[in-house]
């Protein structure tokens, strides 16, 4: 058989699956709004994730950690224990505030300048401003805490971004829900449409008995089934990927508007081509999976008889 | 072309079907099988066409024997050999001309070679022209043809009929019959199981008469009432 008659079987095959799923638009529609709701899911909660994490990106890079001297520890001291931090590999910046330093940007801008001028000691102490090295987890911030605290002179060791990284740990999850949640929906999308083809398979029983028996193979009758199957999955994802455009483009305002809330410029991400690919591609792959599992199940039973 | 070699066959329901069976027929040869019904007429049709294997015994078909093929070289096998069957099987919701196309279809022959012979199938049984028309629309005769025109159009060397003119009237009937013979003169090998005594008379061909399940005459042609040929 020549390479352009295959090309013809296959694309007889595909217009033959095409005008029949056209023929019960109803039907058809139903099913793959079903399929189409099970797709956009998944990736709904893989845009909100990837959103959230990119939203937040600018404070996840800058967990500054701040230490702080017991008041009583001299200036000196202070100084050569921020030189010893500096030699760590885990640490990008050390930067010592001296009480005095402290006590007078507090005055500038904090507003209590005539208050402050009654006290006779600076209440303030010296302050180291750490700055972990790009890209440090939850880990090396810990290390960092412990290594600070063990410093007698030290009185408290302060991780300001601490709920970055709760909010890291929260997207975690999210993410390994997402992982369960699209493999727990794509195993919908397979039986959805494995039970679809099964229908039709018997539907079309007397055509499947009369086509083996004038010698069609078992590869000639599964295959507009497998077409079908193929478009349903590429049907849903189309559906789906109009679901989630349409929800985001309704979300961009109101995102903007808190974004600004917030003074950040943050616009909201849609999908990317290769996302959409992907998308389109896993939609037609579990449509052939559903329909390969179902005829390879039923079309095998149906013999003619005579 | 075909042989039976103590062939039996039991069916799953402890029936048996066939015992101890044994015919072949030739090359271009036309034979007739007949019996009552439940003799076992439709058994070796179905042996024939590879819808069964025998419980015991041999067939031989086109040089195959139907017992070991494998399942994979079984659609291939049935290309071979055309079958008409007594309700005609064929797809209401397709058109005459998809009905007829079928068994060039599923062997993958090019669209214009397609469209080339099911115009000369469909003539060939009288029939042109009624491309378009669903099987319903035509009567049971016509209907007859257009199974006849599916089961010759991928030219096969062996053509089989289970009681072919069971639905029909005797004129309609020597129609089919005439049509068999054209088939057959152009080296078909055609077995035609009927108990249509008329019929079997009318071809004056070979008989094998089945009574129980085993051959009781696998003589020469009946005597023919009218000399046809």
């Amino acid at each position: 058989m020549s390479l352009a008659v295959y090309g013809a079987r296959h694309l007889q095959a595909l217009l033959g699956s095409l005008g029949r799923l056209a023929r019960s638009p109803l039907s058809t529609l139903m099913t793959l709004s079903v399929l189409g709701l099970a797709l956009a899911l998944p990736v709904a909660l893989y845009l909100f994730a990837l959103n959230a994490q990119a939203a937040t990106g600018n404070f996840s890079s800058a967990i500054d950690m701040s230490v702080y001297f017991k008041t009583d520890t001299p200036l000196a001291k202070a100084q050569q224990l921020a030189q010893a931090a500096r030699q760590r590999g885990d640490i990008e910046a050390v930067v010592l505030i001296p009480a005095d330093q402290g006590l007078a940007e507090f005055r500038t801008y904090s507003g209590f300048g005539d208050a402050l001028q009654a006290l006779k000691e600076n209440p303030l102490p010296h302050v180291l401003h750490v700055r972990p090295r790009a890209g440090a987890g939850a880990s090396t911030v810990e290390n960092l805490r412990r290594y600070f605290s063990a410093w007698p002179e030290v009185d408290l060791v302060q991780a300001d971004a601490q709920w970055v990284m709760r909010f890291n740990a929260i997207l975690e999850v999210l993410r390994r829900l997402l992982l369960i949640v699209a493999m727990l929906l794509g195993l919908g999308v397979v039986a959805v449409i494995g039970n679809t083809i099964r229908l039709e398979i018997q539907s079309r029983r007397a055509e499947i008995e009369v086509t083996k028996l004038v010698g069609g193979s078992n590869a000639f009758v599964r295959r507009p089934f497998l077409y079908t199957g193929v478009l349903y999955g590429l049907g849903g994802a189309l559906l789906a990927l109009g679901m989630v455009v349409l929800a985001i483009v309704l979300l961009q305002q109101p995102v903007a508007q808190l974004a600004h809330l917030y003074g950040s410029q943050y616009l909201l991400r849609g999908l990317l081509l290769p996302e959409v690919a992907a998308l389109l591609g896993a939609g037609a792959a579990l449509g052939w999976l559903g329909a390969w599992v179902a005829s390879a199940r039923h079309l095998r039973a149906i013999e003619p008889r005579a | 072309m075909i042989s039976f070699e103590r062939v039996s066959k039991r069916y799953p329901n402890g029936r048996e079907a066939l015992s101890n069976v044994g015919f072949s027929v030739h090359k271009g040869e036309m034979v007739f099988l007949t019996g009552r019904s439940g003799a076992g007429k439709s058994t070796v049709l179905k042996l024939i066409a590879l819808l069964e294997r025998p419980t015991r015994g041999t067939v031989r078909v086109n040089g195959r024997n139907t017992q070991t093929l494998k399942s994979r070289h079984i659609a291939a096998f049935r290309r071979g050999v055309g079958v008409v069957f007594q309700d005609h099987r064929l797809l209401a919701d397709r058109p005459i001309y998809d009905n007829v196309a079928l068994p060039l279809a599923v062997a993958g022959t090019p669209l214009k070679e397609i469209d080339r012979r099911v115009r000369a199938a469909l003539d060939q049984v009288g029939l042109l022209g009624r491309e378009r028309a669903l099987p319903l629309e035509l009567s049971v005769g016509e209907q007859q043809r257009v199974g006849i025109a599916r089961a010759v159009i991928s030219k096969p060397p062996l053509l089989i009929a289970d009681e072919p003119t069971g639905n029909l009237d005797p004129d309609l009937s020597l129609e089919v019959l005439r049509l068999f013979r054209r088939f057959q003169d152009v080296g078909v090998t055609v077995v035609i199981a009927t108990h249509d005594m008329n019929l079997v008379r009318e071809a004056g061909q070979r008989v094998i008469t089945l009574e129980g399940g085993q051959v009781h005459g696998a003589g020469d042609p009946l005597p023919s009432v009218v000399a046809s040929r």
